[in-house]
């Protein structure tokens, strides 16, 4: 299988290192969790793989000319704004094929005046959606209902039997059980 | 009589009624509706400043808010939550005050500019509101998509491997340049309430973002003709008439 993505003692931070060295491969085709308590660093792991964090020790290797996707726990700034789901979509090139038919027909309202969860879904889904050969989630099950993280699941197995591989992170255990192939666990405690 | 009066005046205001509300909806887009008074403020003493030293006002206004423009985005990232639209407002009127205190010409541009002189503008001006708004309204429409994203998914780019910079810095010297064109003709206030209330109104009511631009637009615009025919039959300037008309219809539809 085609690697993606390969970290060898990766210690990732903003200002300075705020993980434990961590080793991962991510294939094609791969659904891998990140799991561990709060503060031990998952997100960033995910930002520096995205690029927006430092990578302070360790080796990142992406395969070249991958596209990444990422979604992040920040809520993107929608609410006063007049944009409907359908632009929201349109603009990552994200299609609208494959929504739950709880969204699929309030794509024409306004995104702030769709409630939280509805407006997570829509959100994420413009990520998940969006070409990209590796995607990245943070915490993508806050906020959904069963029916959203059921809809959820299927769909990520689908996207990663399509070739996509994927990096989730996710307190949700049952979530992380019924969707991932294996699970990395971060340790906690003092970080070199 | 009209005609050579009030058309090259209207035809004017007309080309910026259509211009600032469509602008004005990409600078509440980014939060950065305040760096549109600044702007025009900058274009203000920069006109003031130029009379001074012997060069064409106009010339001196666009330099002045291009620079402003090109080079806000280094002071932004230090000077973060609006500080450095606030600190380049407060400049701006500080030194045009001072300018119009201690030259009797620029007194005189001064009131102009801030009381706005549209029923002076030339065929000169009218070429370039129309051109440059035409040309502006054509690069909004490319960096349109761009902007959007740069708001909603800020990591975009980067995952991409795309520079963000150019479009920020485009984009804000865009806005600059049309703010200045608006003041020397519309007055700093009317070119403000023309790219601050008509999005502030459809922002509230529109469905999307399109009909966001074509309602921040119909406004203006229905704003603009109310307020040329208001100040007209009332004998009035027009800035303030046309500021006082876009207040009283933000605060009935709010």
């Amino acid at each position: 299988m085609t690697c993606l993505l390969r970290a060898q003692g990766l210690v990732a931070g903003w200002q300075q290192p705020a993980t434990q060295p961590l080793d991962l491969t991510i294939t094609a085709g791969e659904v891998v969790g990140l799991t561990g308590p709060n503060g031990v660093g998952k997100s960033t792991v995910l930002a520096a793989i995205a690029g927006r964090a430092k990578v302070f020790a360790g080796r990142l290797e992406r395969a070249p000319g991958i596209r990444l996707g990422l979604q992040t726990q920040d809520v993107p700034p929608v609410v006063g704004m007049p944009i409907s789901g359908r632009e929201l979509l349109a603009l990552t090139d994200a299609t609208p094929t494959g929504l739950p038919p709880w969204l699929a027909d309030r794509l024409d309202i306004r995104l702030d005046c769709l409630s939280g969860g509805q407006r997570h879904y829509l959100t994420l889904w413009a990520v998940l959606q969006a070409p990209a050969d590796l995607l990245l989630l943070d915490e993508p099950t806050n906020n959904l209902d069963q029916a959203g993280v059921a809809h959820l699941t299927a769909h990520l197995r689908e996207r990663a039997e399509n070739g996509s591989g994927l990096l989730v992170v996710s307190h949700d255990a049952a979530f992380v059980g019924a969707v991932c192939d294996r699970v990395i666990e971060l340790g906690a405690g003092d970080v070199a | 009589m009209w005609h050579e009066l009030f058309l090259t005046p209207f035809l004017t205001g007309l080309a910026l009624a259509v211009l600032l509300p469509v602008l004005g909806s990409y600078l509440r887009l980014r939060d950065e509706w305040l760096a549109a008074l600044a702007y025009s403020h900058v274009a203000a003493a920069g006109a003031l400043l130029a009379l001074v030293a012997g060069l064409a006002p106009a010339l001196g206004g666009l330099a002045a808010a291009g620079l402003a423009g090109a080079t806000r985005r280094l002071f932004s990232r230090r000077l973060s939550g609006g500080a450095a639209d606030a600190l380049l407002l407060s400049g701006g009127w500080a030194l045009a005050v001072l300018l119009a205190a201690n030259h009797p010409l620029a007194e005189r541009l001064g009131h102009a500019l801030f009381d706005g002189q549209l029923y002076f503008a030339d065929a000169g001006q009218l070429g370039l509101a129309v051109g440059g708004g035409a040309l502006a309204l054509f690069a909004l429409r490319r960096l349109s998509r761009h902007l959007l994203l740069a708001r909603i998914y800020p990591d975009f780019f980067r995952l991409r491997g795309v520079q963000a910079w150019p479009i920020a810095v485009g984009f804000d010297l865009l806005a600059a340049l049309c703010l200045a064109l608006a003041t020397m003709i519309l007055g700093v206030m009317g070119a403000f309430s023309l790219v601050f209330i008509p999005p502030w109104l459809a922002f509230r009511r529109a469905a999307n973002w399109r009909a966001g631009l074509r309602l921040a637009l119909a406004i203006g615009a229905l704003g603009y003709l109310g307020a040329f025919a208001l100040a007209l039959a009332l004998d009035q300037p027009f800035g303030p008439v046309l500021t006082i008309l876009l207040v009283m219809l933000g605060l009935i539809v709010a």
